[in-house]
């Protein structure tokens, strides 16, 4: 039989193995090497703290008093992990991006940073978490004493061992919890030895188990007869109790602080939920199995009277198992402490930053930017607050007088804790939920609570008469503490779990309902429910009047000095400037007050910068003056583009315009130049011809007439480059008069092709008779003109070796149409739009015309009603005659 | 990683109707993970019925229901988290190791 000292020995060496952990996780997360630490399968070892010492002793005990109804306790749990998608998926990412860093700073937060909620829920959870931690000291007090009954030489003046266990407790707690203060709240050494620990229950339980499965009972087979035969051989339960207690459960898993705390508070990124959710309830469904066929085997063999709580030490002992017994011993010593230490780092991180910090600040007149480090005072009151945390569940074992099965207290806390769960799903899933519903719906859970259950489950006659229960309070009725509204019958840990949660939330509901939320509040409910989705970077600070250097002062006082001068270079070089004092913009407020709320919480975070800028925080008429701003500036923003679209497209007109204006100069000069050397060319023969013909009298007459005609020919030139300009002007000014008459389209071509040809053969003209067989009713003259204009053109610039001209009638949107198609180059695209244009020559060098044959073209077939145009894309050049509409049909 | 996929309020008139092929099945994958709590709670509650009958249901019978509804609940969970992983992991190198 080992001896109580051994087992001493054996405690204090299994506690120095965890402060070696513990202390190792830290110098590694210190030198940087934090991918192991936050490895998903450790973070879901640490979520083992759910499995205290009460299910891992009581569970067989509640199994052997009433059943299948521990099974609750894990399946709740787990229908919460296998559901992450919904809830905790939300709530880590909360935790996070909002810097966390306990339940009661999540409620304040969301809630406006109202430091009211955070107080209420603190004290709530002190004391619903008190009794749980007594819970943890019994349970390795009656371990130890299982071992000292057989040996009763034990001094009964000696401290007792809950004493001892509960001062060790707080000094691993204040070693390794409250090493630093951690921007995120995050301590790797707990998590480590948690972890650790985690692994040694689990192993402990299986161990067990499998001692009496097949060490004892002989295997699979005859176990499940076993029980079969045993008092739990027919299902039995509570139908009320075991719903109720699933969903309870669920609720105490999201809302106890300690599971907060490794859950969200510790968390460091996604992966790490994805893992535990599947893996954190194959833990509790390895926890569970052996549950039932340890209390059977119990209740076999054990004599009867004896604690069912402890059967996992019993029965290996009594089987003579001692090294059994001992891992037996250090699963629950382990289930006990991790619970008692993540608990105390929660309630003293949500102290601190709740109470003691807010009256600190309130009663320091000099306010928060006087200098001197702040960290040693919040280092200080979470050390006093983990002692005082730790007092309290001492204090409240000892004069409980530790008589109560394990399992009622546990389930006593678990509905007090589950009061935030209204705030808390509310908080993160309806925007319309306020700080005053919150306030009002758990204040009426905690009070219910407190009249149904907590009270109650001290005893008659201890704090509340017996009377109370039989006849209400004053004698009124409805009012009686397990039967409230006068019904009666129900189970009174249902019943309480009942009133007191469906109050806390109608009143929640109806008081958010009625209330008006506050700015603050508002922007915090928005950046709450829509985490994730489009970040809104809606600020709360408008910024302006504060000091950076107070600003500094008060940061380096919280996060310590290097950390907050790299955090204010950081920002500083972010908004541009040089130095290390960033303008205290409303974003930089925002990312400072992230920071510090990391350290201190959000409401005192709030409060902090409050006192420096001068509380000027965001206020109504700031939204509303944002909002307004910004449909202004989006109105203006429209405008200024559709203006700009125009002005762009107004200034392409112009382009193109002044470059057609450039081109047509361009053209005029060389026209001037073109046209003067046209004259000139002439009248130099005609003048030079006509001294000839005055001065030398020996011409012969063959040479006199020779030159004669020289000069009639340069005065026809001349005369038909006067009448052409003539002509256009004619034409433009709308003096001409048309000489309408009828004639065959075929008859005009033929005369046109004959006229400008004169009998050369150079053009070969290609037609095709039949099509041109119609009449028309025009002026036939004019009409010619622009034919012979066109078949000359073809004639002169026409660049192929056997230039051919093809003339095709054809008819185009319901008009007829004569194409004039030759196999030369045709013109060139950027000369396409200004050949019609007067003065317009394609090539330089050439002679021929002054440019004007296309302009007098286009303007006879604009004043006969019909047109002309280039037609491009026909390998050669093209023009496309459009005939006059009326006339044509006239002649059909 | 794309957020919620229930979108209520204004935005949801900007979300588009038809998605690509990968990002519906992967939406598929969430309602799953979303609706596995639930059945797990319906299955959970099945004992409740037991308790009608006069001839009572074993104690070894129930253990096992419990215990098979709860590996397959794990085991469900496990799979749905690597079938979204993995379709994260392909959107992310098709789109070039953008996430």
């Amino acid at each position: 039989m080992i001896g109580l000292n051994a087992l001493a020995a054996i405690s204090i060496a299994y506690v120095l193995m965890l402060f070696v952990v513990a202390f190792i996780a830290e110098r590694a997360a210190r030198r940087g090497k934090t991918a192991w630490l936050s490895a998903p399968i450790i973070y879901t070892l640490s979520l083992s703290i759910y499995c205290t010492a009460w299910t891992f002793y009581g569970a067989v005990g509640s199994a052997a008093r009433s059943g299948f109804e521990y099974l609750t306790i894990y399946l709740g749990p787990s229908l919460v992990l296998i559901g992450w998608w919904w809830v905790l998926r939300k709530l880590v990412r909360i935790g996070r991006s909002q810097r966390i860093t306990s339940i009661a700073d999540l409620i304040s937060s969301r809630y406006g940073k109202s430091n009211l909620l955070g107080v209420g829920v603190t004290l709530l959870a002190v004391i619903g978490t008190t009794p749980y931690i007594a819970l943890q000291l019994q349970s390795v007090t009656l371990s130890v004493e299982v071992f000292s009954d057989t040996q009763p030489s034990l001094n009964p003046e000696a401290p007792p061992t809950a004493f001892w266990v509960a001062v060790g407790l707080a000094i691993f707690t204040v070693i390794f919890g409250t090493r630093n203060l951690d921007a995120n709240e995050r301590h790797h050494g707990v998590v480590m030895a948690i972890a650790v620990e985690a692994i040694v229950k689990l192993a402990a339980l299986l161990a067990v188990g499998a001692f009496v499965v097949w060490g004892i009972s002989g295997g699979v087979g005859p176990m499940l007869e076993r029980i079969d035969a045993s008092a739990l051989g027919e299902w039995q339960i509570n139908e009320g109790r075991w719903a109720g207690l699933m969903l309870l459960s669920a609720a105490a898993f999201l809302c106890l602080p300690r599971m907060f705390q490794v859950m969200v508070v510790e968390n460091d990124n996604d992966a790490q939920l994805r893992t535990a959710a599947w893996a954190f309830p194959l833990y509790m469904l390895l926890m569970s199995l052996f549950i039932i066929p340890i209390a059977v085997v119990g209740l076999d063999m054990m004599p009867p009277g004896s604690n069912p709580d402890l059967f996992v030490l019993t029965v290996p002992l009594a089987f003579g198992q001692d090294g059994l017994a001992v891992l037996s011993f250090l699963g629950g010593f382990s289930s006990a402490t991790s619970m008692v230490i993540v608990a105390a780092i929660a309630l003293s991180t949500m102290v601190s930053n709740h109470i003691v910090m807010p009256l600190w600040l309130r009663f320091r007149t000099d306010g928060a930017s006087v200098s001197g480090d702040v960290r040693n005072v919040v280092l200080l009151s979470r050390r006093l607050s983990i002692a005082g945390v730790l007092a309290l569940g001492y204090l409240y074992y000892k004069f409980s007088g530790g008589g109560e099965a394990l399992s009622v207290i546990g389930l006593v806390s678990f509905t007090g804790v589950a009061q935030v769960l209204p705030a808390l799903l509310g908080g993160i899933f309806w925007r319309g939920a306020t700080r005053n519903g919150a306030l009002t719906g758990l204040t009426v859970g905690f009070a219910v609570w407190i009249y149904t259950l907590y009270l109650p489950s001290f005893g008659p006659d201890t704090v509340l008469p017996a009377t109370f229960f039989d006849n209400g309070p004053l004698g009124i009725g409805w009012l009686r503490p397990e039967a409230l509204f006068g019904i009666e019958g129900m189970d009174p840990l249902m019943h309480a779990v009942f009133w007191s949660l469906s109050l806390n939330t109608v009143t929640f509901f109806g008081a958010s309902l009625m209330s008006f939320p506050s700015p603050l509040e508002r922007l915090q409910g928005a950046q709450f429910v829509n985490i994730g989705r489009a970040a809104s970077r809606t600020r709360s600070w408008s910024g302006g009047a504060a000091q950076s250097e107070d600003l500094m002062v008060m940061a380096q006082r919280i996060l310590g000095a290097p950390e907050a001068q790299a955090l204010f270079l950081r920002e500083t070089r972010k908004q541009g400037l040089t130095g290390i004092l960033p303008d205290p913009t409303p974003e930089f407020l925002e990312v400072l007050e992230r920071e510090l709320s990391g350290s201190v919480g959000a409401a005192t975070a709030h409060a902090m910068i409050g006192q420096i800028v001068g509380g000027l925080s965001v206020s109504v008429q700031d939204l509303m003056a944002v909002a307004d701003e910004t449909a202004q500036i989006m109105e203006t923003s429209a405008r200024l583009e559709a203006q700009s679209e125009e002005l762009t497209r107004t200034a392409r007109q112009l382009r193109e315009a002044n470059e057609k204006l450039t081109r047509l100069s361009v053209q005029k000069d060389a026209f001037l130049s073109q046209i003067s050397h046209e004259l000139r060319t002439p009248m130099t023969s005609i003048r030079a011809f006509s001294e000839i013909l005055g001065d030398a009298e020996g011409i012969e007459a063959e040479d006199r007439i020779r030159y004669a005609s020289i000069i009639h020919d340069e005065a026809v030139r001349l005369t038909r480059l006067l009448d052409d300009l003539l002509d256009l002007s004619v034409l433009e000014n709308g003096q001409v008069s048309l000489n309408l008459r009828r004639a065959q389209l075929s008859e005009l071509l033929d005369r046109a092709v004959a006229s400008a040809l004169q009998g050369e053969d150079r053009l070969r003209v290609r037609r095709d008779q039949a099509s041109e067989a119609f009449w028309l009713h025009t002026d036939i003259d004019r009409l010619a003109q622009v034919c012979i204009n066109l078949i000359a053109n073809a004639d002169k610039y026409c660049d192929a070796a056997r230039p051919v001209l093809e003339i095709r009638v054809g008819q185009s949107e319901g008009r007829t149409v004569v194409d004039f198609i030759d196999n030369g180059s045709g013109v060139a695209a950027e000369q396409q739009d200004v050949i019609f244009e007067k003065f317009a020559r394609v090539s330089e060098g050439e002679a021929g015309g002054a440019g004007l044959g296309l302009a007098i073209c286009r303007q006879i077939m604009t004043r006969l009603g019909g047109d002309i145009s280039y037609l491009p894309g026909q390998g050669g050049g093209a023009f496309r005659v459009v005939l006059p509409s009326d006339q044509a049909l006239a002649a059909q | 990683m794309s957020e919620d996929d229930t979108p209520d309020g204004p935005a949801a008139q900007k979300l588009p109707l038809f998605v690509e092929r990968q990002t519906y099945r992967r939406r598929r994958i969430i309602d799953a993970a979303r609706a596995l709590p639930v059945l797990g709670l319906l299955l959970w509650w099945v004992p409740l019925l037991w308790a009608l009958p006069k001839e009572p249901t074993s104690a070894s019978g129930a253990l096992i229901y419990i215990f098979c509804v709860w590996v397959g609940l794990i085991l469900g969970a496990a799979l749905l988290i690597l079938a979204l992983r993995r379709r994260d992991a392909e959107a992310q190198t098709s789109n070039g190791g953008q996430p």
